[in-house]
């Protein structure tokens, strides 16, 4: 119920008290601003966070090869395991139903060329599949396909970062660039969100590499990625599986934790998402407790406030006002002055953290934010614990007979 | 107007029980200036209290204009003080961050009286107690004497039928003290009825009927031939 008379001896009771609408203002206002600036600050180290680390796909599993440590079934420890086209054929053959992608990668660091410009960069021979596990995005051309594999090809696709040192400002687009002398027609430009080393790569196709090292067959790496649908727990029976079957193939002793290393990104990952999540539950632990100790300043100052005016409170109720207008005008006041100032550090808040953008990058900050339904959700928080922790002296004291009140101290 | 019988009033002291008002006995008139005297601790101020409907009673029984007043809620009591009751008290308990006018106006507020009505009401009552060109000032700006007047402008501005005034004198000098009386006399001229608190002998001479109370009980009740203030300011 809309009252302009209330209103009005609220205002007057405000701009006549300023000290005290300030202090009591002012610690809501504060509560709020650091509640939304530590929000915003833990999820910009959430955004690092997730750059950072889950830029690559996240269902994908690495496998490597070593040398044994064990010797197993006439074969010598210390023998050196390699990979074959032929073990890509048998993955695919023997794990269809865990089975997404499946790539090759053979590294090779090459003196690339182009004209008068030339630098060293790492040249990967993979499969066209070989695109879905860095993320990598084409800005020019195409990525290499099935055809590129099948007739080994020399084309190549270069990272954005070569584009630029070897080419300048010329479209690298069917120019001939020289790699450790044979020449390779670049057929696309990527970029990947992975950083600048990222774009400094090209992707060859692995047979092409393959042909140009006397016709082998063999291979690094292999990236496996398993269908995202199946789960952490499903990957990690298809790790140990794909394990297995490739220590038997390759006549390994089971217990031999040499030989075949496997890197499962997906728990990698997982790691990350809970490390993520903790982090998450960090900040929103810090978070309650600033509102928690913003509200327990507000309720100090509401305390403060009513025992400081009890006389003017007596006073009034000598002269005829009820308790229930006593706790209306106090809760009106406090709540219209709660709802302003938490406002307004909400705002103030808000403003400065959109300001902040990149600016805390080093602080491992990046891009630090609140949604608004958050602020909103916690300023109304506030202003409720902060009419709550009113009533309860505003009703003491309209309880408190004036006699009492009035009492010369 | 007022019609008291046989009041008991205790208090508890931790384990002791203080008996304060041992059967009071005690009537007023529409019209009357009645001073209660008594040293401290002979109850006078609870008496007053209990007649302010600022404390309750006991025992006995308490009229006002003909409504029993017993086991009030503080809602109704407040509305009954703000219907029928002035205060003025020893410490002039103005707000201090409210200048005269405004002062005077909150009982009016209290009565639900629209905001412009007040400030012309209120303002009759700063003339009569002939404090209009202060009514912009705020407490702190007006000397004791002049609190008072407001103080008594805001006790009369709600047009009560009883005006209470508790050592209205006690923090003024003489000669103010004079003057406040003088004001209460010319009140009471205009046919309100008030009771004075003190323990000034020449200030209880300045009203119509003296009470004295000792101990908790009347121990003479009789009236006076008047002094005027007038004649002393």
């Amino acid at each position: 119920m809309f009252s302009l008379d209330r209103w009005q001896e609220i205002f007057q009771t405000i701009s006549k008290n300023k000290l005290r609408t300030f202090l009591s203002g002012f610690t809501v206002a504060l509560g709020i601003f650091i509640f939304i600036i530590l929000f915003g600050f833990g999820n910009g180290l959430k955004n690092t966070f997730k750059e950072e680390f889950l830029e690559d796909a996240t269902n994908s599993i690495r496998i490597f090869a070593g040398k044994t440590s064990k010797p197993y079934k006439g074969f010598k420890s210390n023998r050196r395991i390699e990979f074959k086209n032929s073990d890509i054929e048998d993955i695919k053959l023997n794990f269809p139903f865990y089975l997404e992608y499946i790539t090759p990668r053979i590294n090779r660091f090459a003196l690339s060329s182009y004209k008068n410009e030339s630098n060293n960069y790492s040249t990967q021979g993979v499969a066209p599949s070989h695109q879905y596990f860095e993320k990598t995005i084409m800005m020019k051309g195409r990525y290499l396909n099935e055809n590129d594999v099948k007739n080994k090809t020399k084309n190549a696709v270069i990272g954005r970062l070569v584009a630029l040192d070897l080419f300048k400002q010329e479209d690298p687009l069917g120019k001939y660039i020289s790699l450790a002398g044979v020449a390779f027609k670049v057929i696309g430009v990527f970029q990947d969100e992975g950083g600048d080393n990222e774009e400094r790569i090209i992707f060859l196709p692995y047979t092409t590499r393959q042909l140009l090292e006397k016709s082998n067959d063999k291979i690094d790496q292999i990236l496996v990625s398993f269908k995202p649908e199946l789960g952490l727990k499903i990957a990690l029976i298809f790790e140990k599986k794909l394990r297995l079957f490739l220590k038997n193939k390759k006549s390994i002793d089971p217990t031999d934790s040499k030989g075949i290393y496997i890197r499962n990104i997906a728990q990698a990952a997982n790691q990350n998402e809970e490390f993520a999540s903790v982090l998450q539950y960090i900040v929103t632990f810090v978070g309650l407790g600033t509102l928690i100790a913003g509200i327990i300043g507000i309720s100090n100052i509401m305390v403060f406030v009513v025992k400081e005016r009890t006389k003017e409170l007596g006073v009034r109720k000598a002269l005829g006002a009820t308790p229930r207008s006593v706790i209306a005008m106090i809760l009106q006041e406090s709540i219209f002055i709660t709802a302003l100032s938490g406002s307004i550090g909400m705002l103030i808040a808000i403003v400065i953290l959109q300001n902040l953008g990149d600016t805390l990058d080093k602080f491992f900050i990046r891009n630090p934010y609140v949604d608004i339904s958050t602020a909103i959700f916690s300023t109304f928080i506030l202003i409720i614990f902060g009419a709550i922790a009113g009533y309860i002296p505003a009703k003491r004291a309209a309880s408190i007979k004036p006699i009492v009140a009035l009492r010369d101290e | 107007m007022i019609n008291i019988e046989n009041l008991h009033k205790s208090y508890k002291m931790g384990n002791n029980t203080l008996h304060v008002l041992k059967g009071i006995d005690f009537k007023v008139e529409e019209g009357e200036l009645v001073a209660i005297m008594g040293s401290s601790g002979s109850g006078k101020s609870t008496l007053l209290n209990i007649v302010g409907m600022l404390d309750s009673l006991d025992e006995g029984l308490y009229t006002l204009d003909d409504i029993i007043i017993k086991d009030l809620d503080e809602t109704k009591a407040a509305k009954y003080r703000n219907k029928f009751l002035g205060f003025v008290f020893q410490s002039f308990n103005l707000i201090n961050y409210k200048n005269a006018l405004e002062n005077v106006s909150l009982p009016l507020y209290y009565q639900g009286i629209k905001r412009k009505e007040r400030q012309e009401v209120a303002l009759s009552y700063l003339e009569k107690v002939g404090l209009k060109e202060w009514a912009t000032h705020l407490p702190s700006e007006l000397s004791g004497g002049q609190k008072q007047r407001v103080a008594i402008a805001r006790a009369m501005a709600a047009r009560p039928k009883v005006l209470l005034a508790d050592e209205p004198t006690g923090a003024l000098d003489t000669t103010t003290s004079f003057e406040v009386m003088d004001l209460l006399q010319k009140i009471n001229e205009d046919g309100n009825t008030i009771l004075v608190v003190t323990h000034e002998e020449d200030i209880a001479k300045m009203c119509k009927r003296i009470v004295r109370l000792k101990d908790g009980v009347i121990v003479e009740d009789k009236n006076v031939e008047q002094v005027l203030a007038s004649k002393y300011v």
